[in-house]
């Protein structure tokens, strides 16, 4: 697979940074990739913009931090007007379609929007919503391997919470294997 | 211990490889980017056994690790540049009574307050000056997560193998970057214990050396009458204030690292290298991509990495220099490094600088152009 990039990005208190070390411990610890994994946020513990970034890799990473990614995760209006036109051109987008209106996109994108929070607030908690994010881009992209992604969920989340977290990443996962499937009907 | 695999930022890495050096003591005033090795150590401690103190500011923090050492623990404080300025008066006392222990400097952006979440490597000649008075002092860098777990032991090793305190200057980007960290079982990790003395009291004198230049240790308690003092003192740690007393204490704090200095460094590619790439800490992996990308265009460049950098590797950049054409210097701040290059490579070969101001890595591009016109 050689490289991949990926970004996400949302507001502080969305989880936003717990969805990116589930995908990185997936990757790294399970799936024996190498992993490098950079955030940002601001000095506010809530609301305040909020990204994490990932290189994903079959070799060993140098260069730790990344530019266009190949894959970009925005579940707030802010994080996808600033992220968006980074986008590598081609690169697939996933977004929080409730929470987010789309502009202009790099040429090429492939989309994937998903009711992340209102998915999450059925499962009784819309705190979950990051992880129900992280099995929708790991049904989409394949970053991490299901296994491995299930695994990372089960031992990132705090003790207790396991099965409604995992719950949350099984309806994540279902919605994105059908959406991937319809969008390969199109094609 | 936690042994296995585990996903880590570069702060949590160097605070198991604290605890897995044996540290027990550890005294901070928090700060950005290195919160986050206290935070776990003052976390983790409670069920391993040892302290955590939160100090009043940088001063306490550093002289507390060194109480504590004396009273027998393993001991570290851990801060960024401000806190680091501050500590400087108890890094030389910790150097003159050859207290063991470990200073973490997280490198950020400065002078000042400078930029607290983004990285730099600008403290590195403060690390080798910082305090007043001749001393020696030794210092890692560490340039991934795992090796701030593996170097954090060497640390604490070398601590007790010279007796001086040992700085472990990681960088913003290191500490808060996160990857796989592999922590091995107890057994495989090796441990320098302390070196505590045989003799009674009465004929143990606590600066009297052997042939290494490293006295052995009492600790608080034990029925010892000892007296520590910052002013230049004789064998039993009286003042002995004139230029006979100085002379003969400063040689020996010198020489024990002098003469036996401690090596550590990384090459890559160098058997056939005209151009030397000289980097440290995160700064060394971006070089690394710029010597990829030179070697893809057929440049002959290669990759030396000091691990320790305080002893200077000396004798090897001496070697370096007799054979490669240039030195090309990469590093997060204006110049500092680079002098000691330019030293030892003596005018014999050029050596250029490839300056950053912080706040972000180098782009491979740029030191990629320094090599190729190195190169020429």
């Amino acid at each position: 697979m050689g490289s991949s990039e990926i970004r996400i990005a949302g507001f502080g208190g969305q989880g936003v940074i717990l969805a990116g070390m589930v995908i990185g411990k997936a990757a790294a610890i399970h799936d024996g990739k190498s992993v490098t994994l950079t955030q940002s946020f601001g000095p506010e513990a809530r609301g305040s913009a909020c990204s994490v970034q990932l290189i994903v890799s079959t070799e060993a990473i140098l260069y730790p931090y990344l530019s266009h990614p190949d894959i970009l995760v925005v579940m707030s209006q802010e994080a996808a007007a600033r992220f968006c036109p980074e986008l590598k051109p081609g690169g697939t987008l996933i977004y929080e379609q409730d929470l987010i209106q789309l502009g202009t996109l790099p040429p090429g994108v492939k989309k994937y929007g998903i009711s992340a929070t209102r998915l999450a607030e059925e499962l009784g908690r819309k705190l979950v919503l990051n992880m129900v994010m992280v099995g929708f881009v790991t049904a989409v992209t394949g970053l991490a391997t299901p296994e491995a992604a299930r695994k990372a969920v089960a031992d990132s989340v705090p003790r207790g919470t396991e099965t409604l977290n995992l719950a949350a990443f099984e309806k994540g996962f279902a919605y994105g294997q059908s959406q991937a499937a319809a969008l390969r009907q199109v094609a | 211990m936690l042994t296995g695999a585990h996903f880590l930022d570069g702060d949590q890495a160097a605070c198991e490889g604290a605890l897995a050096a044996g540290a027990n003591f550890a005294a901070g005033y928090p700060i950005t980017p290195s919160t986050e090795v206290v935070e776990r150590f003052a976390a983790r401690i409670p069920t391993v056994g040892g302290t955590f103190l939160q100090m009043e500011d940088e001063l306490a923090s550093s002289i507390a690790i060194l109480g504590a050492a004396w009273g027998g623990a393993k001991a570290f404080t851990v801060t960024s540049g401000p806190g680091f300025s501050l500590m400087m008066e108890h890094l030389g006392y910790a150097a003159m009574t050859e207290t063991p222990c470990v200073l973490v400097d997280v490198q950020r952006g400065g002078p000042s307050t400078g930029l607290p979440t983004l990285p730099g490597q600008a403290d590195m000649m403060q690390a080798r000056w910082g305090s007043h008075g001749d001393y020696e002092i030794i210092a890692l860098c560490p340039n991934s997560p795992q090796e701030c777990f593996d170097l954090m032991i060497d640390a604490f090793n070398l601590a007790e193998r010279y007796r001086t305190p040992v700085l472990f200057m990681m960088d913003e980007c290191v500490g808060h970057m996160t990857e796989k960290v592999v922590i091995p079982s107890a057994e495989k990790i090796e441990i320098v214990p302390r070196r505590f003395t045989s003799l009674p009291p009465g004929e143990y004198k606590p600066f009297q050396a052997g042939e290494d230049g490293v006295p052995e240790m009492v600790k608080a308690g034990d029925g010892y009458r000892i007296h520590v003092t910052g002013l230049t003192h004789d064998e039993q740690g009286y003042p002995a204030m004139n230029w006979r007393g100085q002379e003969k204490l400063l040689r020996r704090l010198v020489d024990k690292v002098r003469k036996h200095p401690p090596v550590r460094y990384e090459e890559r590619d160098l058997e056939d290298a005209d151009v030397v790439v000289l980097a440290y800490g995160i700064t060394s992996r971006v070089a690394l991509r710029a010597l990829q990308m030179a070697r893809a265009e057929g440049i002959r460049a290669g990759l030396h990495r000091p691990i320790i950098v305080w002893p200077f590797p000396e004798k090897r950049i001496r070697e370096l220099a007799a054979k490669a054409k240039a030195f090309v210097v990469v590093e997060m701040n204006y110049g500092q490094i680079v002098h000691e290059v330019e030293r030892l490579a003596g005018g014999k070969v050029p050596v250029t600088l490839v300056p950053h101001a912080g706040g972000t890595v180098h782009e491979p591009e740029v030191i990629l152009k320094a090599i190729r016109e190195a190169a020429q």
